[in-house]
């Protein structure tokens, strides 16, 4: 794989400042502009952060499904490296929703975990998503490897809708459907989700050099042992 | 026309290797027996709690024996590299995909057929002069779990783990229609309308169709030899 070798790391401190000073901004947004929540008190402000996760881990999973398109379209590497480094973001991300879900539930609904659906979706999805990662450790760096994750990839992703769907019409949720909710709020919200965002093109960014460096050094050490 | 005889060709020719020797298909049916065995003790025999997951176990005995034949599948093609002459005869890779699954979902019909007498007596169901439809059900099921199964047990016939690697891939997948298979079952089961659950027909339906038609396109990235 000679496409391995490739760029230095510019631009990753500009973005970090960047990311840096959208989270502050997002924290000032979700914790002092958005106003306190009339029943659920303080443990509402968790909301954002959830949120934020959920929509981080939809979109990273979008780039693993599109990234593992292209690779099986066009052949080259680095979209596999795309669509890999995004799933891990994704399940560190969609961790982090099941994660503040139960703790935002037990004070509001008494519980630490219903099978609600959006919930018992997000559990599936990862657990599809934490698949593909085990699928990806336990096969040797190879064209087959790539392959087979992207193969796979594309499945779970079509199949993400269809569970949400099913798990829908399985059991009535107790996630609100239509809220009215303080115009503050959303732009905290909004704000956080920005935020979000642009860590997870920092974190996409900076774990593909890591990959990048990992692929080069594989290949020097390939081509030592070839030599000797 | 032709795609359709070179599809039943390779069908045939795994059932004819699997009636010669019928060991796969008396473990994989002993083996569905025994998980609803298993579920008897864990319930309660006649009680509310056991009749009311009747649609569930019958499920669970079905696709764990269905993985079980599922892995088969592709594992005695490795043997003396039976997969290369497969994959060197003049056919699209599609072909073989749908030679496989028509073989995996007709042995696990059979399989269904085999051990569904035994459920009948055991949970004593009825079926509301639904029966026709009860088997529509199961075939919908069973296209759309042997879909996604054939393929995903393409992809780890060739690795160290695969006894594990096969739910672990093919479960998550296969949520929805373990949820529509139960929750139309329930419906047959308690005798209610087809309004009902139509809702559930439609969704496995579309999942076999989606999935099919996937299937069908990607099954040559997991055959390649490398």
């Amino acid at each position: 794989m000679p496409e391995a070798a490739g760029r230095r790391t510019g631009g990753i401190p500009l973005l970090t400042v960047v990311v840096l000073l959208a989270l502050v901004a997002a924290l000032y947004m979700v914790f002092i502009y958005a106003p306190r929540e009339r029943i659920m008190g303080e443990v509402q402000r968790i909301f954002y952060f959830h949120v934020a996760s959920a929509w981080l881990g939809m979109l990273a999973f979008l780039v693993v499904f599109i990234g593992s398109i292209l690779y099986l379209w066009k052949g080259r590497l680095i979209y596999d490296r795309i669509a890999a480094c995004s799933g891990e973001i994704g399940v560190v991300f969609t961790t982090i929703v099941l994660t503040t879900g139960p703790i935002w539930a037990k004070s509001v609904w008494g519980v630490w975990w219903t099978w609600d659906p959006r919930l018992t979706s997000a559990l599936v999805m990862w657990i599809m998503y934490v698949a593909y990662l085990v699928l990806r450790a336990s096969l040797p760096e190879s064209r087959k490897k790539l392959q087979f994750s992207a193969v796979y990839a594309i499945v779970a992703f079509l199949d993400v809708p269809i569970v949400f769907f099913s798990i829908r019409w399985w059991r009535r949720g107790m996630h609100p459907s239509d809220m009215t909710i303080d115009p503050q709020m959303i732009h905290a919200l909004i704000v956080a989700c920005i935020a979000f965002t642009l860590l997870y093109l920092l974190l996409l960014r900076v774990r593909l050099d890591v990959q990048r460096q990992q692929d080069r050094l594989d290949q020097i050490r390939r081509t030592i042992l070839e030599r000797e | 026309m032709t795609i359709w005889r070179q599809s039943l060709f390779i069908a045939w020719k795994d059932l004819r290797t699997e009636f010669r020797t019928r060991q796969n298909f008396l473990t994989t049916l002993f083996f569905a027996f025994l998980v609803i065995l298993i579920f008897n003790f864990a319930f309660d025999p006649g009680s509310v709690a056991a009749r009311e997951s009747t649609p569930a176990i019958l499920w669970v005995a079905f696709l764990f024996a269905g993985m079980l034949s599922l892995g088969q599948a592709f594992t005695r093609e490795k043997e003396d590299d039976c997969l290369l002459g497969l994959l060197m005869t003049p056919v699209e890779r599609g072909v073989i995909y749908n030679g496989k699954f028509l073989a995996n979902l007709l042995f696990i019909l059979v399989m269904e057929v085999c051990i569904l007498p035994v459920f009948i007596i055991f949970f004593n169901v009825s079926f509301h002069g639904m029966f026709a439809l009860f088997l529509g059900i199961i075939l919908l099921v069973d296209i759309g779990f042997v879909a996604i199964g054939t393929l995903f047990a393409a992809m780890v016939v060739s690795m160290r783990t695969r006894e594990v690697m096969l739910p672990v891939l093919l479960f998550p997948v296969a949520v929805p229609v373990v949820i529509a298979g139960v929750k139309a079952t329930t419906g047959v089961l308690q005798g209610l309308d087809v309004s009902v659950y139509a809702n559930w027909l439609k969704l496995l339906g579309g999942f076999d169709l989606i999935f099919l038609a996937v299937c069908y396109y990607v099954f040559k990235y997991v055959v390649e030899e490398n």
